[in-house]
Order: structure tokens, then C-alpha cells, then sequence
């Protein structure tokens, strides 16, 4: 269903490229439970489909680093943290509504 | 079983481990209800302080809501200097910074992180006292099923990580109430309410639930000051002490006469009530002076009149009061009503009650602090402060101001005469054409009292009650009158004039 949705949608993989731009995001997970072990998989997905070739991922495991829960002031896990470019976005939870992701990463 | 006691936390907050029996539950979450401004905050850090302070347990403090530097300024403001107590490592107060506006749900998550934040934190002190303030901010714009789930798994990890710890949370419109979480899940749950009333606001703090342990569950005002937190609770009448059949002179002879011969009873309570200018304080100051005299303490707290003025007016009536309060064994406290609430008055006499230990405690007047709130509250914090000091075996005497013509049904005055032992009246009467002082006993439990009314004398010797001379042929033979006196004493009982105008009996 979700990916009927994806399909349709005008993916703007121009405008960022234009400026030679590289995505950064982080992907905060809480070891290997479910909802973090989903998000993982999609966000992989995701950045090969619409970002392929201009971002790099970080996938942080707060269980080995817990200051970064802090510094980073999070509360919500999964959390994907757009840094680059600015603004800074935030997406909470298992990263399953493409939709969602995309519009946070300002793809749509 | 019936030993068995449920371990708990004492809080160190003057009266709430009173009305708790002990404390909130040990190693467990308690739950702190109320709304903005209703003292959540400061009550839990009060908590973790007094944990530091009193109890050597190290706290974490999670703010979800206030910026560290203003919590700690705010806090520094009511008197708690957290500085030291960081750099010992003794408190860790973190930031939770939560913005739901910037956050996109894109799927199911958790609160992992705080889980992670608060273990980290709490080792890092090896905390044994928590606060998280307030859950409304944590779980704003959460989905609830989320909510839920978060709440029970985060109850359920804070009993497992053995930590004593308060969830405050707004009451009202929130989820809390809505759902009925707080009913099966938390072992305690605490309210608070900042109540505006004829433009007075009284704080007030209620247990709402307690498993598994006795406690009150009356509404208790409660106060914060630069001393912090203090619950103002009733006693119970397991910790009253057995009443004496000692006795206290007035310090008017006539008036001890009429009381039994003998005058008040040692810790009892005393209301004088009447119009202005009908003697009341001086009434008072005799009787402060001749407890000084004894050599007892006495606490003089004066509502109206400034000490000085007090001492000035006394001493053109032959009391001088100077010398007492110089040598310490009298002591004023003087406050102007408006300055603080009625609880606060109470709070500041108290203190100072503890201090000097006075076997004599008067208030004068009473109506100056009734003008700051409704009756009912009046009447439960008056019960209470009276319940106080007999608990202290101390005597107190009132005197209440009323206006002319209300003296039947001045609503205060009904309040309080209910509640206090015995209770004269000075007012202003008129025989034949003269407007004259008098005083009469319309109660006093326990003694064969006086029924007459007297005339009121006051002169630069003190104070004299004289008997009335109804009409203008001369005074009764003192021995008829002596009779009559002594037919009272023996016959009368108790408060037999407080449905009756002692007026019109007096002068037929």
C-alpha cells in the first residue's frame, strides 16, 4: 500500500543535486529491537532509491553510546536525524511511511 | 500481617510524612498531580534535597519542562542552593529537551531513549531518589496507545531500578485523569491545588490514594517560603495529651472568680469576643502580663496594633510590658494581615512557638486575619492551630473583633466559639441612659462558671469587673449580691446564654 503511495509521488531528486549537495542523517536504533531493526532496513531502502549516491548514513546504536542520548536530546527511538542539509529534521518511529521519511528528508 | 509495615521514603517535608504515616513508598514511583503553579516542582525537589540532606540519598532530577539554569535559579530563589550538592555528585539534574513540533512520526517507536538516559543517570549518582517533571511534557502529542504502553513500562522499570521516584503531571484536561492510568498503576498518588478564593490563593495538598498504608485523606493547605515546604496537618487525637485540671489565672481576679473562683484551664483555648473599644486587648495583656509575672512565656502576636503601641497603651492601665519583652519572657510577633495568608501566619507562629516554647500563646485580634478568606477555611485552619497547641499543652487566647448588632449572628464569631473552651463577651451595654462596659462568661466547658454580667471597669490600676447595677437606688447588698453570685456558680451550666441575648436578661 504504502509503496502505491511512493510511487506516485513527484520525488524532487533535482533540486539537491543541482548544488552537488550530500545528505547527512543519522539513524539513532536501540540495539536490535524490532521497531530499530525496521527502521534500519528502511531507511537503507530508502536512501537507494531517492538519494542514491550523494548521502552518507550513520547508524548510531544508543546502547553503546548513551552520552549521544543526551547531546543529542533523544527521547523517541527510533529517531532519523536529517543534518545536512539544513534544517535539521526529525523523524520518530520505524520509518515505515515512505511518505512521511521523504517529506522530513524535503524530497517532496 | 498485621505488623507488617509497607516500606517508605520519608520526604522530610514538615506535616507530609505525618499525613503519610511515614513517607511516600519506598522504591516505588508516587504520582504528583496538580496544575501549573501548584508547587509540583518545588515539593519533589524539596524531596530530593531532604534525601541528600537528611537521609544521604543521591537524586537525579529529569526536567522536562524548565531550563536547567532557570530550575536551578528558581530554586536558588526559595533557598535551595543545589550548587554544592552537583559538585559533590549528589544530584544530576538533566535537561530533557522535547519539541513535538519538529518531530515526524513515520512509524512505531518508543521512548527507548529516555530509558537510556535515566539509567545512565541515575548511576552516575547512584541515585536513590528520582524526579521526572513533568510526564505532560514528555508525553505531549504522543499517541496513546504509545502513551500507555510507555507509562506502565516506565513504572515498571523505575520499581525495578529501586529507586523511589516522583512523576509529576498537570491534573485537568490531561490523559492521566482521562485514562485512569494512575488508579491501578502507581502505589501513591499525590494532588495539589492552588485554589483562588475572594482573591486569596491557598495551596492544598490531598493524598488521593496510598496503597496498602493508612493516611489522611482530608485536604491539607500547605505553604511554600524561603524554609520550603509545610504541610499544615490535623492532628490526630492519638497524639493529644490528656487534658489537666491545672489552672491559669486571668490576671483579673474578678474575672478568675467568675471562671469557678479559679480561672482558665491550663491549655485551654479562650475567646473574647466584642465590639471595638470594649477592652479586648486590654483584657489580653493582663493576661499576658500576669503570665509573665509566673514567670511563663508568653507569645503575644498582634494583628492590629504595633507592638509599641500595645506596650504604650498597657502601660497607662498599669500593665507594663516593657520590661517583660526586655527580658525575653514575653515575645511579640507582629504582622500586618495583608502581608501574607492566614496559613502563612500560622506557619510563622508555629515557628516561632517551637522556638521560645511559650505556655501562653494570644492572638489579637482574629478577625484581622479573617478578612483574608472564606469562613470555612477560617474554621479548619483555626481547629487546626487550636488542635496544635493544645497537642503543645499551650494556652491560647483569641480576641475577635464584631461589629455592633451582629453579635448573634456574626457568622466568624459563631465559628469560632464552637471551637474554643471558654468564651466571654466585652460589649457596650446601656443602663439607664449610660453606655457601659461589660463582660460576661457565655461559655466555659468544664467549671461551674459565672452566668452574671459584669461591669467592665478599666483604670490606670488595671482591670476590675464590677457588678452591674440595673437600676439607679444603689448596688445590691454585697452579701445579697454574693449570694446570688454564689447561686450562679453552683447552678449554672455550661454556655447556657449562647441562643439567649445575655442583654436583655441582664437589664429586665
Amino acid at each position: 500500500m504504502s509503496k502505491k503511495i511512493t510511487d506516485n509521488l513527484k520525488v524532487n531528486t533535482q533540486a539537491s543535486n543541482d548544488k552537488g549537495e550530500k545528505y547527512i542523517i543519522c539513524l539513532f536504533v536501540s540495539g536490535n529491537l524490532p521497531n530499530s531493526a525496521r527502521a534500519v532496513v528502511n531507511i537503507k531502502a530508502i536512501c537507494e532509491k531517492y538519494l542514491k549516491d550523494r548521502y552518507e548514513l550513520e547508524i548510531i546504536d544508543i546502547y553503546q553510546h548513551p552520552d549521544l542520548a543526551i547531546t543529542e536530546q533523544i527521547v523517541a527511538l527510533p529517531v532519523l536525524i536529517k543534518k545536512f542539509p539544513k534544517p535539521e529534521e526529525r523523524m520518530v518511529g520505524d520509518l515505515s511511511n515512505t511518505e512521511e521519511v521523504l517529506k522530513g528528508l524535503g524530497l517532496v | 500481617m498485621k505488623n507488617f509495615r509497607f516500606p517508605k521514603s520519608p520526604t522530610g517535608i514538615q506535616g507530609l510524612d505525618e499525613i503519610t504515616n511515614g513517607g511516600i513508598p519506598k522504591n516505588r514511583p508516587t504520582l504528583l498531580l496538580g496544575n501549573t503553579g501548584s508547587g509540583k516542582t518545588i515539593l519533589a525537589m524539596e524531596f530530593l534535597v531532604n534525601g541528600i540532606v537528611l537521609f544521604d540519598e543521591p537524586a537525579v532530577f529529569m526536567a522536562f519542562e524548565e531550563k536547567k539554569e532557570d530550575l536551578l535559579m528558581n530554586l536558588k530563589s526559595l533557598g535551595y542552593n543545589l550548587d554544592t550538592h552537583i559538585a559533590n555528585n549528589k544530584i544530576y539534574i538533566e535537561q530533557v529537551l522535547i519539541n513535538p513540533d519538529e518531530m515526524r512520526e513515520t512509524g512505531m517507536y518508543d521512548l527507548e531513549g529516555l530509558f537510556v538516559r535515566l539509567e545512565q543517570a541515575i548511576y552516575k549518582v547512584m541515585a536513590k531518589r528520582v524526579v521526572l517533571d513533568s510526564l505532560d511534557i514528555l508525553f505531549y502529542g504522543l499517541d496513546n496507545k504509545i502513551l500507555r504502553s510507555e507509562f506502565l513500562r516506565l513504572l515498571t522499570w523505575l520499581k525495578k531500578m529501586k529507586v523511589t521516584a516522583i512523576i509529576t503531571s498537570e491534573i485537568g484536561d490531561h490523559f492521566l485523569t482521562h485514562m485512569g492510568i494512575e488508579e491501578y498503576v502507581a502505589d501513591c498518588v499525590i494532588a495539589l491545588d492552588n485554589r483562588v478564593t475572594n482573591q486569596i490563593a491557598t495551596r492544598r495538598l490531598r493524598i488521593v490514594k496510598y496503597r496498602g498504608s493508612f493516611h489522611g485523606n482530608n485536604e491539607y493547605p500547605f505553604t511554600i517560603d524561603e524554609k520550603g515546604i509545610s504541610v499544615y496537618p490535623i492532628i490526630s487525637e492519638e497524639f493529644q495529651q490528656e487534658p489537666t485540671s491545672k489552672r491559669i489565672s486571668s490576671g483579673i481576679k474578678d474575672l478568675d472568680d467568675m471562671l469557678g473562683k479559679k480561672g482558665f484551664y491550663e491549655g485551654s483555648s479562650i475567646l473574647i469576643s466584642g465590639t471595638a473599644g470594649t477592652g479586648k486587648t486590654s483584657t489580653a495583656a493582663s493576661f499576658a502580663h500576669s503570665v509573665c509575672k509566673a514567670k511563663k512565656r508568653c507569645l503575644f502576636c498582634a494583628f492590629e496594633e504595633a507592638p509599641k503601641q500595645i506596650i504604650r497603651n498597657m502601660g497607662s492601665i498599669g500593665f507594663h510590658l516593657d520590661p517583660l519583652v526586655k527580658s525575653g519572657i514575653l515575645t511579640f510577633y507582629y504582622s500586618r494581615p495583608s502581608l501574607q495568608n492566614l496559613e502563612l501566619h500560622f506557619i510563622a507562629i508555629k515557628k516561632i512557638i517551637n522556638e521560645i516554647k511559650p505556655t501562653v500563646v494570644i492572638l489579637d485580634p482574629i478577625t484581622n486575619l479573617m478578612t483574608e478568606g472564606p469562613n470555612s477555611d477560617i474554621r479548619s485552619m483555626l481547629t487546626r492551630f487550636i488542635d496544635f497547641l493544645k497537642t503543645q499543652h499551650i494556652t491560647v487566647m483569641f480576641t475577635a473583633a464584631i461589629t455592633v448588632g451582629s453579635i448573634e449572628r456574626n457568622p466568624s464569631d459563631e465559628g469560632i466559639s464552637s471551637m474554643v473552651d471558654t468564651w466571654m463577651m466585652v460589649q457596650d451595654i446601656e443602663i439607664d441612659a449610660e453606655r457601659r462596659r461589660s463582660l460576661c462568661v457565655m461559655k466555659s466547658r468544664g467549671m461551674a462558671h459565672s452566668t452574671e454580667m459584669r461591669k467592665f471597669k478599666i483604670s490606670s490600676k488595671g482591670i476590675t469587673l464590677l457588678p452591674i447595677v440595673a437600676n439607679s437606688k444603689g448596688p445590691l447588698a454585697d452579701s445579697k449580691r454574693k449570694a446570688k453570685e454564689h447561686d450562679n456558680l453552683s447552678t449554672s451550666k455550661e454556655s447556657i446564654w449562647v441562643n439567649e441575648s445575655p442583654f436583655n436578661e441582664n437589664t429586665k
